[in-house]
Order: structure tokens, then sequence, then C-alpha cells
């Protein structure tokens, strides 16, 4: 591969924004997959209640495709929050804390949210 | 994201050369259908996200043991500490509006994506499907969330 680097680094033209349309665009899909399975689980369930509401996510495949999609949805949304604050906070410095910021939130929900699934 | 379909008012604002667009500037202009749908889009998002704490609360809750469960699902009707319960569903009312909303939304780029259905008629025709498809499923799981079937 060419040297992309230093001095060399090409600055501008296509591409850059690429991996971030294409897997903010793979996420979405998995989000959507996952809401059709969770729904289905949910109407041919029965009646509703915590045992079979519980028994839906104690699935152990269950538990790994929520947990791709915790993962999925981390990525989707800081690819879009980063499009919000890159579009409306012009500041660098203000710009950069409302990114860490972000990161920060939606690790830390997605580690909340992966110990709840676990536990049970 | 950008729309480009929108026709300038004829009250458009002169021109500033060297200087960027205001919002108030920006207000002058007539949003489009497309430009609704894209900018509740960008507002559904930015509503999950910070209400994400929540969501995983909710879930925390329903899953975790059936006492918790049995505090979910009060916390919709008595409500939870000092929230009432008809907050507790009106919030969960804007999240259901806000994921079907976000989902249609995105599904429409996926298709524009797909078939390159880019022209300012077909821009239009979907902005209009997008509010019809996630409306209607927003009334209909509201209606189901404040018990009205």
């Amino acid at each position: 591969m060419a040297v992309n680097y230093g001095s060399k680094r090409i600055v501008v033209g296509a591409h850059y924004g690429f991996r971030d349309w294409l897997s903010q665009r793979i996420t979405a899909v998995l989000m959507v997959l996952f809401t059709l399975v969770l729904l289905l689980q949910v109407l041919f369930a029965g009646p509703m209640g915590y045992d079979t509401w519980s028994g839906i996510f104690a699935q152990q495949w269950m538990k790994v495709l929520t947990f791709v999609v915790i993962v999925a949805l981390a990525y989707h949304a800081w690819v879009g929050m980063r499009d919000v604050w890159m579009d409306y906070i012009k500041p660098v410095g203000l710009r950069l804390t409302a990114q860490v910021a972000t990161i920060v939130w939606l690790v830390g929900c997605a580690g909340w949210a992966v110990q709840v699934l676990w536990r049970l | 994201m950008a729309d480009l379909s929108s026709a300038p008012s004829p009250s458009r604002p002169k021109a500033r050369p060297g200087a960027n667009m205001r919002l108030v500037d920006a207000l002058q202009y007539r949003l489009p259908v497309a430009g609704v749908v894209s900018i509740l889009h960008r507002v559904s998002g930015m509503l999950m996200f910070f209400l994400l704490p929540f969501i995983i609360w909710l879930f925390d809750m329903s899953v975790s043991s059936e006492i918790s469960y049995d505090t979910f699902a009060s916390a919709f009707s008595a409500g939870i500490g000092f929230v009432p319960g008809f907050l507790v569903k009106l919030t969960v009312l804007a999240l259901i509006w806000a994921y079907l909303h976000h989902a249609t939304a995105g599904v429409r780029h996926l298709w524009m994506d797909a078939t390159h259905s880019v022209t300012k008629a077909q821009g239009r025709s979907s902005a209009v499907a997008t509010f019809i498809v996630s409306g209607a499923l927003t009334v209909a799981l509201g209606a189901k969330l404040f018990g009205l079937f």
C-alpha cells in the first residue's frame, strides 16, 4: 500500500468518510434485523410475563446476538453524534470535549447493558 | 443528510460574501417535507442517545428478577419514585416515536442508496411515506401503551 502518513498523507479526497458511512448502514441493518427477531419471539412466546420475557434473553444465541447489537448501536450512535457535533460545534476544544464525552457515555452505557445481559 | 431540493423563498436573504450563514438566515428558507424527515432523523437519534441510560434501566428492571419486573411494570401504572406513571408512559411514547421514525427514515436512506432514487419527486414521496409508516406504527403502539386496546 502506498505511503499515506506524515508529509505524504493525502488530506483531501474521497473515502475518508466511506468507512463511517458504510458501518453506520451495516450496524443499522443489524439493529433492524434484531428488532424483527425480537418481535417474532415476543409475538410467538405466548402470554407475556417475567418468565417469558427473561426467557427470550436467557438463550445463549440471543445473548450473543444482543451483545453484537449493543456494540453495533454504540458504533452507530458514535458516527451519528460525531456528525452532529461536527456540524454544529465549531470551536475545536468544545468539539473535542463533546466527542470525548460521547465516547465515555456510549462505552459506559454499553458496559452496563452487557452486564445486565450476562448476569441473566 | 443534505437535501438540496429546497427552493429559496421570495424573502431570500442577501448573500454576505465571506460570512457563514447563520441559523436565523437558514430559517428564512421553506423546509421541504424531505428536510423535515431529515432534521427529525437527527432529533430522534439524539433523543435516543441522551435517554440511553433510561432504556438500559428499563431493560435491567425487566429481565433481572421477578421483583424488578414488578417494579418495571408498576413504573408505567403507579409511577416510580417521584415520577408519576403517565410521565414514564409519555417518555416511552417519545422513545417509541423516535425509534420508529429513525428506523423508517434509515430504511428510506438505504432504499435511496440501493436504487439511486434521489430525484426531487422521489425524495418528496418517500418522505411522505416515511411519515405515514412511522406515524401509523407510533399511533398503534402508543394506543397499546396507554391501554386503548
